[in-house]
């Protein structure tokens, strides 16, 4: 019998005993992935909770508040808000389920793995994860309070200490201290990703074999690998500005309320940009990846049709995986970058328009022809489908450094990468949780429930984000705490009212989802079959919940491509990856 | 052994689904039709220039919008489960090198059109000629320089900065050509003259946004960037800081006023005056 | 990619071999007889050359920094290297040496030799990290601190990150000589080959950070 690196003696395929190596110190990729869905579910609340707030207060600034010490927000708090919704959301949601979590659970599954590859280092990464995150949420309860210098944290704001503002001082350290631990597990977790997809394959499951949401996973593991050393190289200079005196990114002669700064010169502000967005750029990949891989998948299940293009989705994503890393500058276009280099980058980030274009046209080759069923999860996915191309679309307005003179920081940005990246990757993962939760769980999700989630859902993230590309045509900034001192931003106070508003009816239909998850966890229907949905991959040919080392102790063998359905001259409508040839019933 | 599930109600879900995005649709379109929010009238060449851009680009990405998102209603309906056999094709090559081609062609080609409004604002410096006034942002005010009648910007001191003095940019009183120099909170431009900023900040990083000009630059701590621009329409124009730089950043406004010469002349007079 | 029945048995044989391949019987998979197949030693050296591109990230981005900061530095002075680098570089490519007849010697089965060699290279790496810490306090008693120049930040924070990897494997080092092989997944064999490997590569990062720091002053 092998035995596991350090994972507890004999009896790798052994079910560990006892609760808290069983769920909580737990090496199974299933039960980490489970922890990591649960930590980003946490989390979303938290970032929903924190939107929720800064938009009572943009809506109704002079509205008293029960929640509000004096009943009014301060613009430190709206501030800290603001970073805290973007740092939780962006780390803890966006970067954790969609991989993290979907990812552990099931890319080990879908390529006939007994589990990853070091489960040791999968536990670690998921707990120094979770220490980031308390460290992040501890800045909430320090003196001062959270960071008020936004989730990109540009010094001078965020390397002068509290001169700056309150928030700046221990709260801006906990959180770079916070993204340094999320830095380190990130890049555990992607290479454990990238040796299991490279060396754990069954046998016949071939790179062209392999599901979409496991190319996905990879390129998105590749690009963590790369993006997140140079973050934390980032983050290690940056704390050494704040707390040892060094002036990487601060420049001498500084003046702070009257106060000259002497102790800091020569350095560039414009340093940090760069490389905060050589990881950022990569970053929201990160976060959109996952979902095209597993809209692709649902959408090709669901409409019984082979998916349209496999090998030119497989090219699309390697290449914006690849094209991720030459875009960045397109963050900095009125930040003095060089003007030359700037358009440079405006023609790179065209470019990445290409690959967003190419997989959107074989969405709609995979839909043309097929028959097409509308579960709660083939829903989102065909959300994701056009919030994806409504988001994605003004990203070609801000790629041109001319407009951007206009549209940058302004809430058009706001719109543009909550779109694509926040609500489009979300659709995703609900599309994987309607999809996933009966193989996870051995229960459905509530169909009627989930339906109810999904259009309040669908209709509530376009009345919250179409209005705010309207705001930014009119010029209203981002971050601002309120409209007072500007006259041209008065008239916009209904578009406020209105996406607030929207925003409370989402954010209650996402109480639903909630709801839905601990109901049918107790009373939902069971899912008997193991492949209720009649798909092809390798996780519908084993028991939900999967057992302990996934495929019983025997090694699956893969012969068929990830999504043959509906193929001419069988009886079925699909055919399993694992099932020999000769058992494939003919019509 | 394959009993599906059967979804019920297949076709009112498509319709719903399928009426929900031509809806949206309609609505987007509308309010970019109307242009029920928009931006203010631009005061200058380049911002003429730079809105022709803008509509060329939401005239390619409008149609785009439109065709996919219909024809996602559309297919979303059409091929709804009525028990129908799906199709079994698996791709075609030929059409994923056609919109492969056409999208770089459209979306490169846009990218390089764009290029003009850009090198006009960036690849030229300012006639030699040009008003130059210094922009320096501090928490949470804009604050002006100009030269005075001497034509020359005298020297500055960090340690001599003191907003509660009056010297909100350190200027140093034993530099003769300091003398003269006018420091304002607002900015007072004449009309149909090309404007050289020097933009720069004290503290930290803030961002010179003026809507009406289409022009936005941050202004960077050790960096002094410059930015040109002929404003032909008089008015007064709200200038904001685009870029977060603590917690009064929503309230660091000013006003650009764009006079005609006489009156611009005047003003300058007015304030020198008031310096004295 | 398959479309009927007729072409996916053409794609079967050529999946037999497609996916991972058996693995070869290398030292890691005795005793394995069950029908799942254990974690392949390859696996081991597929994770390491992913962990060492994420450090040459990370290098790569504090190098780069380097140079940025430097072409912008009205202030940058360069740092007066102390001399004992020069010596500890020669220690370091001696460690290299060192540990590749460590592992010729375990390749040949004398545990003996290889156990003493093993312990010079552990040694030298130690005294590298001593030479290390000597380097800092002399250019701490030049008074050339921390915070006292872009070029003096750099040097620590270069030699301390370097270090700190360097540490690691001499963590690497201890744990391939002191843990019970016999119950493991990989073969102690496997594991000094690991070690060396990411060994060398912290020699060769070093020659690059102290050439940077160097001819880039």
């Amino acid at each position: 019998m092998v035995t596991h690196e350090n994972g507890g003696g004999h009896g790798q395929h052994q079910p560990p005993s006892g609760f808290i190596r069983k769920y909580v110190f737990s090496v199974d990729h299933k039960v980490i992935g489970i922890q990591y869905l649960t930590l980003a579910l946490f989390s979303v609340f938290v970032g929903m909770a924190l939107s929720l707030l800064m938009r009572l207060h943009l809506a109704w600034p002079n509205t008293h508040w029960f929640f509000f010490k004096g009943g009014l927000m301060t613009p430190e708090q709206y501030l800290a808000l603001v970073t805290m919704h973007g740092t939780i959301m962006i780390f803890m949601v966006l970067t954790t389920a969609p991989q993290s979590g979907y990812g552990n659970y099931f890319l080990p599954i879908q390529i006939g793995a007994a589990d990853m590859a070091f489960p040791v280092i999968n536990m670690l990464s998921f707990w120094t994860t979770f220490v980031s995150l308390m460290v992040m949420v501890a800045a909430f309860f320090v003196a001062g309070g959270a960071p008020l210098g936004g989730w990109t944290s540009y010094p001078p704001l965020s390397a002068l200490g509290e001169i700056t503002g309150p928030g700046q001082g221990a709260g801006e350290t906990l959180w770079i201290v916070g993204l340094a631990i999320f830095c380190a597990a990130s890049l555990m977790g992607a290479l454990n990703f990238i040796t299991t997809l490279i060396d754990l394959r069954a046998k016949g499951m071939t790179l062209g074999r392999l599901p979409l949401t496991c190319w996905t996973w990879l390129v998105t593991a590749i690009l963590g690998l790369l993006a997140f050393g140079v973050l934390l190289a980032a983050c290690i200079l940056l704390l050494l500005d704040r707390i040892a005196g060094t002036s990487f990114f601060i420049p001498g002669g500084l003046v702070i309320t009257d106060q000259v700064i002497t102790w800091h010169k020569g350095g560039s502000p414009l340093l940090w940009q760069h490389l905060f967005w050589f990881f950022g750029h990569p970053e929201v990949y990160i976060a959109i990846l996952p979902g095209m891989g597993v809209t692709s998948h649902l959408l090709s299940t669901f409409a019984r049709k082979p998916v349209f293009g496999y090998r030119a989705m497989v090219g699309a994503v390697c290449a914006i995986g690849f094209l991720g890393f030459c875009v960045w500058g397109h963050h900095m276009f009125v930040s003095g970058m060089s003007p030359y280099s700037a358009f440079a980058f405006s023609i790179l980030t065209m470019t990445i328009g290409v690959p967003s274009a190419i997989k959107t046209f074989n969405w709609l080759g995979t839909l043309w022809g097929g028959k097409i069923e509308f579960n709660c999860a083939m829903l989102f996915a065909l959300g994701f489908v056009s919030l994806f191309v409504s988001g994605g679309l003004s990203g070609l307005f801000l790629a041109q450094p001319s407009l951007d003179l206009y549209l940058h920081d302004t809430y058009f940005v706001i719109a543009h990468f909550h779109l694509i990246m926040g609500v489009a990757a979300i659709f995703g993962m609900f599309a994987g949780a309607y999809f996933w939760f009966p193989k996870m769980f051995g229960k459905f999700l509530n169909e009627g429930i989930g339906k109810v989630h999904f259009w309040l859902t669908f209709a509530g993230v376009y009345c919250i984000f179409m209005p705010m590309h309207f705001l930014g045509l009119a010029g209203h900034p981002r971050r601002y705490f309120d409209a007072s001192a500007v006259t041209f931003l008065q008239k916009l106070q209904p578009v406020h009212v209105f996406m607030t508003i929207a925003a409370i009816v989402t954010i209650a239909a996402q109480l639903l989802f909630l709801y839905n998850i601990i109901w049918s966890l107790i009373a939902g229907k069971e899912a008997k079959e193991e492949n209720p949905w009649h798909a092809t991959t390798l996780e519908w040919s084993i028991p939900s919940p999967p057992p302990h080392d996934n495929f019983g102790g025997v090694e699956p063998v893969v012969y068929h491509g990830p999504y043959e359905f509906s193929v001419p001259g069988a009886a079925d409508d699909f055919i399993p990856q694992h099932l020999a040839p000769n058992l494939v019933r003919k019509a | 052994m394959l009993s599906r599930r059967l979804e019920r109600g297949s076709t009112s879900v498509a319709l719903a689904f399928a009426v929900f995005l031509v809806i949206m649709t309609v609505v987007t379109v509308y309010i970019f039709w109307a242009k029920v929010w928009w931006f203010p009238a631009a005061i200058n060449d380049i911002g003429h220039e730079i809105d022709a851009q803008f509509m060329r680009t939401l005239l390619i990405t409008g149609i785009v919008f439109v065709a996919a998102q219909l024809g996602l209603a559309y297919v979303i309906f059409k091929y709804r489960d009525q028990g129908q056999k799906a199709a079994s094709f698996e791709g075609n090559n030929t059409m994923e090198i056609v919109w492969t081609l056409a999208t770089i062609v459209l979306f490169v080609g846009l990218g390089l059109y764009a290029r003009n409004a850009w090198a006009q604002v960036h690849f030229t410096d300012a006639a030699p000629g040009a008003l130059q006034i210094e922009v320096t942002g501090q928490q949470f005010v804009w604050n002006f320089r100009y030269a005075g009648p001497d034509g020359k910007f005298g020297r500055e001191k960090p340690e001599l900065v003191s907003a509660s003095t009056g010297n909100p940019v350190g200027l140093d009183p034993t530099d003769p050509a300091s003398k003269d120099d006018v420091v304002s909170p607002v900015i007072a431009v004449p009309a149909g003259r090309e404007v050289e900023l020097v933009i720069r900040s004290q503290d930290v990083t803030h961002s010179f946004f003026v809507r009406e000009l289409r022009l936005k630059q941050d202004a960077v701590p050790g960096m002094e960037i410059h930015m040109h621009f002929t404003a032909n329409d008089p008015g007064d124009y709200e200038i904001v800081c685009a870029q977060l730089c603590g917690l009064g950043h929503y309230r660091m406004h000013s006003v650009l006023s764009v006079m005609s010469e006489a009156d611009f002349q005047k003003w300058m007079r007015d304030q020198e005056a008031a310096n004295q | 990619m398959p479309g009927t029945i007729v072409d996916d048995l053409e794609i079967i044989d050529a999946g037999h071999g497609g996916g991972t391949t058996p693995p070869a019987g290398g030292d890691d998979d005795s005793g394995s007889s069950g029908p799942l197949r254990p974690v392949p030693r390859r696996a081991y050296f597929t994770a390491l050359q992913l962990g060492l591109a994420a450090i040459v990230m990370f290098f790569m981005a504090l190098a780069s920094s380097y140079i940025v900061r430097k072409g912008l530095g009205m202030d940058w002075q360069s740092t007066p290297l102390p001399p004992v680098l020069w010596f500890n570089t020669a220690i370091l490519l001696a460690s290299s040496v060192t540990i590749m007849v460590a592992r010729k010697k375990l390749v040949g089965g004398e545990r003996e030799a290889f156990r003493s060699w093993w312990w010079v290279t552990t040694g030298l790496g130690l005294l590298f990290l001593a030479g290390q810490i000597i380097a800092w306090r002399q250019l701490a008693a030049a008074g050339m601190l921390l915070a006292t120049n872009p070029s003096s930040s750099f040097f620590y924070l270069l030699t301390a990150a370097h270090g700190a990897h360097l540490a690691g494997g001499i963590l690497a080092l201890f744990y391939v000589m002191f843990r019970p092989w016999k119950r493991s997944r990989i073969s102690q064999a496997t594991a000094a080959e690991l070690t060396s490997i990411y060994w060398h590569f912290m020699d060769g990062l070093w020659i690059f950070l102290f050439a940077l720091l160097t001819l880039g002053r």
